[in-house]
């Protein structure tokens, strides 16, 4: 089977990458919210990957990565006409879509390209969609343009106020709430700490805030239970449960330290790849 | 027929691995017999003429005729008649739980020992394991044709599904088996330790002798979320059987259970045999390699477990049970295996929480010392606490293995099939076919967590009800 790279664009050079992969079965099933699961090669590890979008025409889905550790390394080795390994998916619970008005996705870091499918899904069922999305500085801005093709209003936020608004995008958040009463339900997608405070920010208004986690996982189909995580006191499989849930009950502590677990094999295995790099 | 030797013949005995040895590698344990050995071996049975043994085994291997063939020194023709009712006889030779099927039935056994049933299909097994089913030891390719208008899909890659793949080829039906992992093979995969059963050197090739002509297989697809079973009718196929196993894990449901450093057995498992961690970082899969490992539950699944984490590198592995090991449910082989290995069996005792350190690394856990009472529902004595006897263990590697619940993926896409109160699939006793028209299922999601040879008993009972559907010979 194929999972040939059509298309590689880097989006932040060295950092952030998008892919178009040849992926026919999966383009077909696959919906806002679902995520897949890939090994880059024959002793690659499984890494789960958000559809940041799909074109079930063309056959093809589109994934944006961050070069973060070995695998994701090895990923970025591979280009065009290249095929990926392994690649399994549809995975994970579609985002629940239905008409509620003003929806605002927020987005944040590789996160803003699991935000643009869902936020698509709700431009395609006809709610208004804002997006807020930020990042470092403007350099770092991910998919701002895509974005504008179909949402009513895309705001900014930059920390070093290169782009848009000076600050963070749950200030930016805070300020739409509190001047616009309609908004029917918040998504957000990012790192950890990010979704955890866009949840404290929405929290006052009690707006329905959908959050997308990114737990560790392996098989992706619920077998292993590494992708648990605490929602509302109870444990719930991120891969087969999620990965969206309600962000005022998730425990965003312990899901930050259970992503954490690897960390020094992660590490370990980043220097080996990179030593036999330079040795080879 | 060659006749039998005196039955006060001793077993011959098979050649381990020494425990020193082998805690240190991921080598095969047991050796399996040399030639000879196998010969006297079979030579010890008596022939019966109503075998017991034929009865004891879920799947009714021939075995009788196999032992005569191997007596005689036939190896080849002894492969051949044990490969008529099983598909997977270097792996059954090696997971079966042969001391409560044929060799438990064997009536040598009732005054001295049984003959070594499983131990001898291991090793005709093991003469052939390379062979395609069609060229087998001839080289003629006498497979029935395959029929390409006769399709058939298995959902899920293990035991049972094999079962079915093996059968149904070898009467022309094409057979397509989607897996949901890249690797073929379910559980004698992901779940059973490479010291148990290797990989490449027997499951991959038993598989892939399963027919390369006659049954495809289809990785990295899942059912109910790559396809539906809807979509597998409408792709042409005339039938479905689904083997997708036991899915969730259980929890014990105790403090501190989300703790880096608290894996179910399925994690840990997966991750050392399907991710090949104990090569890490040749291979890129982790896992928390522990130096005073604890492992709750005591069956199969608890032992291979403990004696990985052994094999990792541990310290100390103990195995936490609240009965005694006399009550253990796994293999007695295992048991045994696993304290020559140094595992220590930590009974009567029951965990009452995990605690751990600043950075959410598992440190320790509290125990509650148990004792046996009164028989419960299931005739055992029911363990219960001690009043006052806790005592805290060091441990930095938690691993549960107190069994599985039935994982809703597939049937979430499909409610027309009907499943009982755990969510296990409802099947038709005599036919395995569930309340879907010409959608079957058996092994663990029917049954429960189960072993590979009632898995395989359940995929050769519905193979047949398939086969004579489709208007193919059925025995």
């Amino acid at each position: 089977m194929s999972h040939r790279i059509l298309h590689k664009e880097q989006l932040i050079p060295g950092q952030t990458s998008k892919l178009v992969v040849d992926a026919p079965h999966i383009a077909a099933k696959a919906r806002p919210g679902n995520f897949v699961i890939l090994r880059v090669c024959d002793k690659g590890e499984r890494i789960p990957l958000t559809i940041a979008d799909a074109d079930p025409d063309a056959g093809t889905i589109t994934m944006v990565y961050l070069v973060l550790g070995k695998s994701t390394a090895l990923l970025e080795t591979l280009g065009e006409g290249d095929c990926i390994r392994d690649l399994c998916g549809p995975l994970g619970r579609a985002t629940r879509i239905e008409p509620c008005g003003t929806v605002v996705c927020v987005g944040g870091g590789t996160g803003v390209a699991a935000m643009h499918h869902i936020a698509k899904g709700h431009h395609r069922a006809g709610n208004r969609v804002v997006a807020v999305i930020g990042a470092r500085s403007a350099g770092l801005l991910l998919f701002e343009k895509e974005l504008s093709a179909f949402c009513d209003e895309v705001l900014v936020a930059t920390n070093d106020g290169s782009r848009g608004r000076q600050g963070l995008v749950t200030e930016v958040l805070r300020a739409r709430l509190e001047q616009d009463r309609a908004v029917g339900e918040i998504v957000a997608v990012g790192p950890v700490p990010m979704m955890a405070a866009v949840a404290e920010t929405t929290r006052p208004f009690g707006v329905r805030t959908t959050v997308s986690l990114n737990s560790i996982m392996l098989d992706g189909i619920g077998m292993c239970g590494a992708c648990r995580v605490t929602v509302a006191g109870g444990t719930r499989f991120a891969c087969v449960d999620g990965p969206e849930f309600d962000g005022h009950e998730v425990d965003f502590v312990e899901l930050a330290q259970r992503l954490a677990a690897f960390k020094d094999m992660e590490r370990a295995a980043h220097d080996h790849y990179c030593r036999c790099q330079a040795d080879a | 027929m060659p006749r039998a030797a005196a039955p006060a013949a001793p077993r011959v005995a098979m050649p381990v691995q020494p425990a020193a040895e082998r805690v240190r590698n991921f080598e095969e344990v047991a050796l399996g017999y040399t030639f000879d050995m196998a010969v006297a071996e079979a030579r010890r049975c008596l022939q019966c003429k109503r075998p017991l043994c034929v009865k004891g085994c879920p799947v009714e291997v021939p075995i009788p005729a196999f032992i005569a063939h191997l007596a005689a020194g036939d190896v080849g023709a002894a492969y051949r008649a044990v490969k008529t009712a099983n598909s997977l006889p270097a792996i059954c030779g090696r997971v079966c739980p042969q001391e409560t099927q044929c060799v438990g039935a064997c009536v040598l056994g009732r005054k001295g020992e049984p003959v070594a049933i499983g131990r001898l299909e291991r090793f005709v097994a093991d003469q052939y394991v390379h062979m395609d089913a069609c060229d087998l030891l001839t080289g003629a390719r006498d497979c029935t044709p395959v029929d390409p208008a006769r399709r058939v899909a298995c959902i899920g890659s293990g035991p049972s599904s094999l079962t079915v793949a093996g059968y149904l080829s070898t009467r022309g039906v094409k057979v397509t088996v989607f897996e949901a992992l890249h690797e073929v093979g379910g559980v004698l995969v992901y779940g059973i330790p490479e010291f148990r059963l290797p990989k490449d050197r027997i499951v991959a090739k038993e598989v892939r002798a399963l027919g390369t002509q006659q049954v495809e297989f289809v990785t990295n697809r899942v059912g109910g979320k790559t396809f539906s079973i809807r979509d597998l009718f409408e792709q042409g196929f005339s039938a479905v059987f689904v083997g997708v196993g036991a899915g969730l894990p259980r929890f014990l449901g105790i403090p501190g259970e989300n703790l880096n450093g608290v894996f179910t057995a399925n994690e840990y498992l997966t991750r050392v045999n399907l991710g090949r961690a104990y090569d890490f970082p040749n291979h890129d899969t982790p896992v928390i390699l522990g130096r005073n490992v604890t492992v709750y539950g005591a069956g199969n699944v608890a032992m291979d477990a403990a004696r990985t984490a052994l094999r990792l590198g541990a310290a100390s592995v103990r195995v936490v049970y609240r009965r005694t090991v006399a009550d253990m449910p796994a293999r007695r082989e295992e048991i045994e295996h696993a304290q020559e290995e140094g595992v220590v069996m930590q009974t009567l005792v029951a965990p009452l929480a995990f605690s751990g350190d600043e950075r959410f690394a598992l440190r320790a856990v509290t125990l509650q010392q148990m004792e046996l009472g009164e028989p419960d529902a299931s005739g055992r004595r029911r363990p219960v606490p001690v009043p006052g006897r806790t005592m805290e263990l060091e441990t930095d590697l938690a691993i549960i293995a107190v069994g599985t619940r039935a994982n809703p993926l597939l049937l979430a896409s499909e409610p027309g099939i009907a499943v009982d109160q755990r969510g296990y699939i409802v099947v038709d006793e005599a036919t395995g076919e569930t309340s879907m028209p010409n959608v079957f299922a058996g092994g663990d999601i029917v049954t429960g967590a189960a072993t590979v040879i009632q898995a395989m008993g359940a995929g050769r009972r519905a193979a047949r009800v398939i086969a004579g559907r489709l208007g193919c010979p059925q025995d």
